[in-house]
């Protein structure tokens, strides 16, 4: 019977995976003719919280005598510093919000998700297209943050460009984050999802060698163990040797090394959530 | 015969791609075919076994009451629910092996409001013909005719939020058949609709079926099952009970109909010469009732003439009189010792 069955199929498989991809590029023309929609509070959205951070850290502190890291050349080298760490955190924030929160509407009541999981492709496709969405925020937050962490800081910025490493950590970093998203949105329930920016991404945020570079935490050498688990330490060490000279950052083989399989590991993750999500 | 599109558009161009497949092949006049199909979750099975084929251009109705397996039927077919075992072909194309391809064939609208909200109406059809291979120039265009076939045209620039219940309806089936489905599936289509958007949509059922469009739909509303489906298959408890026409099953399983007839007079004397005139056997029986009689049995719709002329020939004057046909709730019933509810 299977025969007869495969005699009646009339569109060809062979062109199977450039119509995933031909997919995929669709969905992502959706996503970002939403984006373009809400693209003033897109910006708002992104640049609100990496401007308190340098606001407050690197303006308002110098000013009133506070300044973090000491006086005189260290406040230099803390704004230096801290331009890896807001870079990288509103990299990761972003991709997360870009991908989670969206499906815990589109799983949750309305499950108007059913339209793109019906379109012509498997499972990994939808999930791929989430990743590679959240990729794309990330990275425009990434630089709509530069000019902030630029400009705001009430000392001066010295940044060293290393064009090679920057090219390839911040997509890198991006799709890393899209990852974890897909991650915290397939598999965290709908209605618990707001629970998870209490226990993941402030953990992430906060203890991701945003203010201090990784090295720094030696005095305290349990937490610098425990955070490896962390992806964003390893995108703020790589963004921070990607920036700056003369600030101490990890070996560039185990960032690379640890976003690879970061990668692998929660994109497969991710892949399995939604799969489970979309098909009973 | 059957006549396949298929649109397969390349940055440059776009290639219609027309493929007949001739009637010789028994396959290929079915637009679902079920082979043993069966879902369990733990311990339930949801979906026993199922055998099932909907042929090309009819509209089949799964009729049955709420946790018999409709959904989860509809839901294997569509790729959304994945089976423990058994087959299901669509247009041809094996849905658990081919997934992706076996979604070109299908057209689907949810139980629920699945529009997408972020999109405002046109581009909720623009996007879905995208994801189907659409160049952006093509889809433009059919969305446009489809929301003027669907009489949505003038709301094409709001968002979603903004339609009726009837229209969120419309636009979704309009969606589910953009990219020409061999089978467009609908899950309770008019469960939480007013009578006229029923209405109204039963209307586009019948005008996309004259089309050729086969549809599966689920349903545990009798009128709709019985007004507008070609064949129905009866469900309860993961398994079909029954299966025909409206009519085959009312004659075959829906039991006796009964006329009832009411008039003035001495009603005893015409049962008399009732019992006289019709060769009453073991399966019509006459009876009397208030103000009349009723006579029940298989096929009492022929004896109508009989039974006028019987009172008139009695001077008897018949002021009421009519026919109680067996309904597909006394099938169910039949079939199953309780009745079909919500």
């Amino acid at each position: 019977m299977k025969e007869t069955m495969s005699q009646v199929v009339v569109r060809d498989r062979s062109v199977s995976l450039l119509m995933y991809a031909r997919v995929i590029f669709a969905l992502l023309g959706r996503d970002l003719a939403v984006l373009k929609k809400t693209a003033a509070f897109f910006v708002i959205r992104v640049i609100m919280q990496p401007f308190l951070f340098v606001f407050v850290f690197t303006y308002v502190f110098p000013k009133i005598g506070q300044g973090v890291g000491g006086g005189g050349s260290k406040e230099v080298e803390f704004s230096t510093l801290l331009v890896a760490g807001v870079v990288g955190i509103s990299i990761i924030f972003q991709a997360i919000q870009a991908v989670a929160l969206p499906l815990v509407q589109e799983f949750g009541f309305t499950k108007e998700i059913e339209d793109r999981a019906l379109a012509p492709m498997p499972a990994w496709g939808l999930a791929v297209e989430k990743i590679l969405s959240g990729a794309i925020q990330a990275i425009f937050a990434g630089i709509v943050v530069f000019p902030i962490v630029l400009f705001v800081p009430a000392t001066a910025v010295h940044l060293q460009i290393n064009w090679i490493l920057l090219i390839t950590l911040v997509p890198l970093a991006a799709i890393v984050s899209g990852t974890l998203g897909l991650t915290i949105g397939t598999w965290i329930p709908p209605t618990q999802v707001p629970l998870i920016f209490a226990i993941i991404v402030l953990p992430i945020t906060f203890l991701g060698a945003v203010y201090y570079p990784w090295a720094s935490l030696t005095p305290i050498p349990w937490l610098k163990d425990i955070v490896l688990v962390n992806p964003l330490v390893y995108i703020n060490e790589g963004l921070r040797a990607a920036l700056t000279t003369g600030v101490p950052h990890m070996n560039m083989t185990y960032v690379y090394i640890a976003l690879l399989v970061f990668t692998i590991l929660l994109g497969a993750v991710s892949i399995k959530g939604l799969q489970k999500r979309v098909v009973g | 015969m059957r006549l396949f599109v298929s649109i397969i558009s390349t940055r440059a161009e776009t290639v219609y791609c027309i493929c007949i497949v001739e009637t010789s092949d028994p396959v290929a006049k079915l637009a679902v075919k079920a082979v043993k199909l069966t879902k369990t979750y733990g311990s339930k099975v949801a979906v026993d076994e199922l055998d099932m084929e909907v042929k090309s251009g009819e509209i089949f109705g799964l009729l049955g009451p709420n946790g018999a397996g409709k959904t989860t039927t509809g839901g294997m077919i569509t790729t959304r629910v994945l089976p423990t075992s058994g087959q299901v072909y669509v247009g041809g194309v094996d849905v658990v092996k081919h997934p992706a391809e076996a979604k070109l064939e299908i057209g689907v609208v949810p139980q629920s409001n699945t529009l997408d909200r972020s999109l405002n109406v046109i581009q909720n059809l623009y996007f879905h013909g995208r994801y189907f291979g659409m160049s952006r120039k093509q889809s433009k265009q059919v969305a446009l005719d489809l929301l003027e076939r669907f009489k949505l045209a003038d709301r094409q620039s709001l968002p979603v939020s903004a339609l009726s219940g009837g229209m969120a309806q419309r636009l979704m089936v309009a969606r589910a058949i953009m990219h020409t489905p061999a089978v467009l599936v609908l899950d309770e289509p008019t469960s939480g609709l007013d009578p006229q958007s029923r209405l109204a949509l039963w209307d586009i059922l019948q005008e996309l079926n004259s089309d050729g469009q086969s549809v599966l739909l689920t349903t545990h509303n009798m009128e709709e099952a019985d007004g507008l489906c070609d064949r129905i298959a009866i469900m309860d408890h993961g398994k079909i009970l029954a299966l025909g026409s409206s009519a085959e099953l009312k004659r075959d399983l829906g039991g006796t109909s009964s006329l009832v007839m009411k008039v003035s007079g001495d009603v005893r004397q015409l049962i008399q010469k009732l019992m006289v005139e019709i060769s009453t056997d073991s399966m019509t029986k006459i009876v009397p009732s208030d103000d009349g009689l009723k006579i029940v049995g298989h096929d009492v719709a022929q004896l109508i003439s009989i039974a006028v002329t019987s009172a008139e020939a009695l001077s008897l004057k018949v002021y009421d009189l009519s026919l109680v046909e067996p309904s597909l709730e006394t099938v169910f019933i039949n079939l199953t010792g309780r009745e079909l509810r919500d």
